[in-house]
């Protein structure tokens, strides 16, 4: 029930923020929130670090077609329930300084989408998943596409077809495994598991898989919507996207391509592993010249999440493990890292770095996250990017060596472009832009220090979360390697 | 079949109610006469299924509801013709009584049990049509639909019938049971059978616009008042569609070797034609012609595969895309501003609705969930309907044609968020939008209707 519970507290939530009058919703949307956490946080407290699924609620939808209304939280699910519940409330906070205008349907447009994340990824019938898949897309759209930048119509556009084309293929995959199922057929996804399809079958159902969720996520070379997305949408929609939206790929390709398709993921997984790294490398050396921070950012998200990719496909226990804990450290990382960058936007009107400098005189508060949210997000030891980025490459690498040689060029490679836009941005000389550059305000800080505890939890004591986590991915795994 | 009998009935008193110098009373009176019908409808809903008129019609479940679709797209639309009665040019009372009798062929199309049953209604459905597409009769826009769709149509009714006849050449029969024991017995049909076959399929899938006989279709959706492009989108298409399951799944099915890749051609024809014409236009009513021809598109799909799903998917999806279908055409007519049946030239391009989401957030929304729905997002009723569609199609094993489908679905979301983006991104006249109590009514129904089947798809399901 409680699962059912952290679905619906936004929803209705989102509702309440859409009906109240504009100067209010902020606040009712940041309490709604809050609640939530709440929720997710006795979730957290009360799960039991086993393979089971937990919190489980299951009504009749399509009941005579096996098509149920079911939940349930697994030790796979519990992260990024904790991440959607721990982060949203952050998100709206970080807009107390900005003023949308519609603010009821702005902060409504959050919550539902939060609702959403949380049906994806706690639903445990296979349609009711792409249900909610799909729907996540539809608030984040419009909040992108009503209050994003200048082009963002074109750019949104793109971005909304883009994703739902790549959908629509899970659509025609999951319609085929649900009629593989036996007797009345059924579309609970344990079943789906049980599923033994030929060789050739899986490859095709690899492949809808895939472009799913390489779209989503996105795996080079579906990635050419995301970085426009990123820059032109506001800032929250962009949180939004990189610290949760992006994590569905993530969590599908764990979900339904590891379990079903394990021969189809025996041919062509290596293909993957190799998009992804290509991808890794190429967002890297991207991000190594832009000069719009949240361009920058933008093509960093999308190397780290190759490196999800690839070791999620590495089929190995840390190279899943590793994928769950960067999700969780991607996701804190990279809101902080765009909220700084919104920080700095607002006060100088520019994003470009060439143009900022000399920041830091001023602003011990700001300069201290920035270099901790930068170090998390280089992999630094003790912060939360290293525990991840180092099971990732250590899985990729018990795959295959050179992969894993090639993958391990991220780390120098984050080194380079993170350190570069911290140096140009903060340090250096004063600029026209910077001149009058003042510290953080109240509400920044309280959205800046939680995730800063993060970085260190995390990169401390990740086994706090690990040991959550490896239960069910060892379940996973045992249904790989019959 | 009381309908038929009430309908027909009622048709006579509208006209009569046309004498009176008030034209007040009109609209109500048709709409409580529709409601009469549709609750005549369902009277014998758990009856075992029965004939009718020397065992000419044929009545069960699965007839009831193709009937309960049009007669509820039909109310929907009358309670959208609140203008009629303030424009001096146009007779209100020959339109309702047409409407009504258009009906009664619509229905003699879902239930018809002998051919020359399915001859009358679509005769009866069609002429209405064109003289219903002819209504803004200054209009020179109006006029030309009116003759394009009479000249192709008669064309088409004659190919049809030309197709009965060999038919009733090869089997002797006009009863679709009779058609049906002929195929059984003959394991080789002879060759006029299937030319027969082919000419009556041919007529049908003229009338509801599949590729490549929908040449007519953007022409006279165009040209047609919106109002009554509408009908002609939902009740037409509906019928059609049962007519062609109906004789498919009755008649046919022991010949389904035979027709399957014809109709498989056609339907990625169809599916192409519609969804790729659709992107270039730029006014809405053309678009919404062509998405019609790609929703008959999806529709041929489920016939195509004609599975045990087809049947539910067919009565869903008509349902989804009327509702969807009405949405749009209502919100249309009241930006565009026209009355009753008049409209002026190329008032209705996409930019009629720009900011609307600023001058009026309701009918922004309406038209969101509607466009939604006819592009299949998760949430709304059409997203069901496509789901069913494909079922059928994996069912039957017909898995390519899915993929084809499934990138004219994508090609789908492109025309259909233009609607979208220009509510809610785009600059527009200033200045609010009133809705007249009618148009909010029927609005909001057909929006609930839409979200409600999205969330609930089980709900048509357990009645049917």
């Amino acid at each position: 029930m409680l699962t059912l519970g952290l679905i619906l507290i936004p929803l209705l939530a989102g509702v309440g923020v859409l009906v109240t009058k504009n100067n209010n919703a902020k606040q009712l949307a940041l309490i709604g929130a809050l609640i939530e956490l709440a929720l997710a946080i006795v979730v957290f407290i009360q799960f039991k670090p086993n393979a089971t699924q937990q919190f489980g609620f299951k009504y009749g939808w399509m009941a005579s077609a096996g098509i149920h209304f079911s939940g349930a939280i697994d030790g796979i699910s519990l992260l990024l329930v904790m991440l959607t519940g721990f982060l949203t409330p952050l998100i709206i906070l970080s807009t107390f300084r900005q003023p949308y205008k519609n603010a009821s349907t702005f902060y409504a447009l959050i919550l539902f989408m939060q609702s959403a994340l949380m049906g994806v990824f706690t639903a445990t019938d296979a349609f009711l998943f792409y249900l909610f898949f799909e729907a996540a897309l539809i608030p984040v759209y419009f909040l992108a596409a009503v209050w994003g930048g200048e082009n963002r119509i074109q750019v949104t556009f793109k971005f909304f077809v883009y994703t739902i084309f790549g959908s629509l293929f899970m659509l025609v995959a999951l319609v085929y495994l649900y009629f593989q199922t036996a007797g009345t057929h059924t579309a609970d996804i344990s079943s789906l598991y049980k599923l033994a399809l030929d060789a050739q079958k899986q490859g095709w159902i690899f492949w809808a898989f895939f472009i799913a969720f390489a779209i989503k996520m996105p795996v080079f070379p579906f990635h050419t919507w995301q970085p426009d997305t990123y820059t032109e949408s506001p800032t929250p929609a962009t949180m939004l996207l990189a610290g949760i939206m992006l994590k569905m790929g993530v969590y599908g390709l764990i979900r339904f391509i590891l379990p079903i398709v394990p021969l189809g993921l025996a041919t062509w997984g290596k293909t993957a592993i190799v998009l992804s790294v290509i991808g890794l490398i190429y967002g890297s050396i991207i991000a190594i010249q832009q000069r719009d921070m949240k361009r920058l950012i933008a093509y960093s998200s999308f190397a780290h999440v190759g490196l999800m990719a690839a070791g999620v496909f590495s089929q190995t226990l840390s190279g899943v493990q590793g994928a769950l804990i960067q999700m969780l450290a991607h996701g804190i990382n990279v809101v902080g890292l765009f909220f700084i960058v919104e920080i700095i936007f607002s006060r100088t009107k520019t994003r470009n770095i060439e143009q900022l400098g000399g920041i830091t005189q001023r602003t011990p508060h700001l300069t201290v996250y920035f270099m901790i949210l930068m170090l998390g997000s280089v992999a630094l030891p003790l912060t939360n990017g290293f525990v991840g980025e180092f099971l990732l490459l250590k899985g990729v690498y018990e795959t295959n060596i050179w992969m894993g040689a090639v993958a391990g060029l991220t780390i120098i490679l984050g080194a380079v472009y993170m350190l570069r836009l911290v140096q140009k941005s903060m340090f250096g000389a004063k600029s026209a832009f910077t001149e009058h550059f003042a510290d953080l305000s109240f509400s920044e800080r309280a959205v800046l220090l939680p995730l800063a505890v993060m970085v260190f939890w995390m990169g401390l004591y990740p086994n706090s979360f690990l040991k959550l986590t490896e239960p069910a991915v060892n379940n996973l795994l045992q249904m790989i390697h019959y | 079949m009381l309908p038929i009998t009430l309908l027909s009935i009622f048709g006579l008193v509208v006209l009569f109610l046309g004498f009176q110098k008030s034209k007040n009373l009109l609209l109500p009176a048709t709409l409580l006469f529709a409601t009469v019908v549709l609750a005549s409808n369902f009277l014998h809903w758990n009856d075992a299924p029965s004939l009718y008129f020397k065992d000419m019609l044929f009545e069960n479940k699965l007839t009831m509801a193709f009937s309960g679709i049009v007669i509820l797209s039909a109310m929907l639309i009358i309670a959208l013709t609140r203008g009629f009665a303030d424009d001096e040019s146009a007779q209100p009372a020959e339109y309702y009584a047409i409407m009504l009798f258009s009906l009664v062929g619509a229905m003699m199309m879902i239930g018809f049990k002998n051919l020359l049953m399915l001859f009358i209604g679509v005769e009866i459905l069609s002429v209405s049509m064109y003289v219903l597409t002819g209504s803004d009769k200054r209009n020179l826009r109006s006029n030309e639909a009116a003759l394009k769709y009479f000249l192709m149509g008669a064309f088409a009714t004659g190919i049809m019938l030309f197709g009965m006849a060999l038919l009733y050449g090869s089997t002797s029969s006009f009863d679709i049971t009779g058609i049906k024991s002929y195929v059984a017995t003959n394991a080789v049909p002879s060759p006029m059978f299937y030319i027969g076959m082919l000419m009556l399929l041919i007529g049908m899938l003229f009338k509801v616009s599949a590729a490549p006989f929908h040449f007519w279709t953007p022409d006279v959706y165009d040209g047609a008042p919106t109002v009554f492009t509408a009908f002609m989108s939902t009740i037409v298409k509906t019928a059609g569609f049962a007519a062609i399951y109906r004789l498919l799944e009755g008649s046919f099915s022991g010949a389904y070797n035979f027709w399957w890749m014809t109709l498989a051609a056609i339907t990625i024809l169809t599916l192409l034609a519609g969804n790729v014409t659709a992107v270039y236009q730029s006014s809405f009513k053309r678009m919404m012609a062509y998405s019609s021809i790609s929703h008959a598109g999806y529709l041929l799909l489920s016939l195509t595969a004609l599975s045990s799903q087809s049947q539910d998917a067919i009565v869903f999806y008509s349902l989804a895309y009327s509702v969807a279908t009405i949405s749009a055409f209502g919100v249309l007519m009241l930006v565009a501003k026209e009355t009753g049946v008049r409209a002026d030239d190329d008032i209705e391009t996409f930019d009629v609705f720009n900011g609307l989401g600023k001058r009026n957030p309701l009918l922004a929304f309406v038209l969101t969930v509607s466009m939604l729905s006819l592009a299949g997002i998760p949430l709304t009723a059409g997203f069901w309907g496509k789901f069913m569609v494909f079922s059928s199609v994996v069912e039957r094993g017909l898995t390519w044609m899915l993929v084809v489908a499934v990138l004219m679905s994508a090609v789908g979301i492109y025309y259909y968020f233009r609607a979208i983006i220009a509510a809610y991104m785009r600059e527009g006249t200033a200045g609010s939008l009133r809705v007249p109590q009618f148009y909010r009514l029927v609005l909001v129904a057909t929006t609930i209707v839409t979200i409600i089947f999205g969330l609930l798809p089980d709900i048509l399901k357990s009645l049917v």
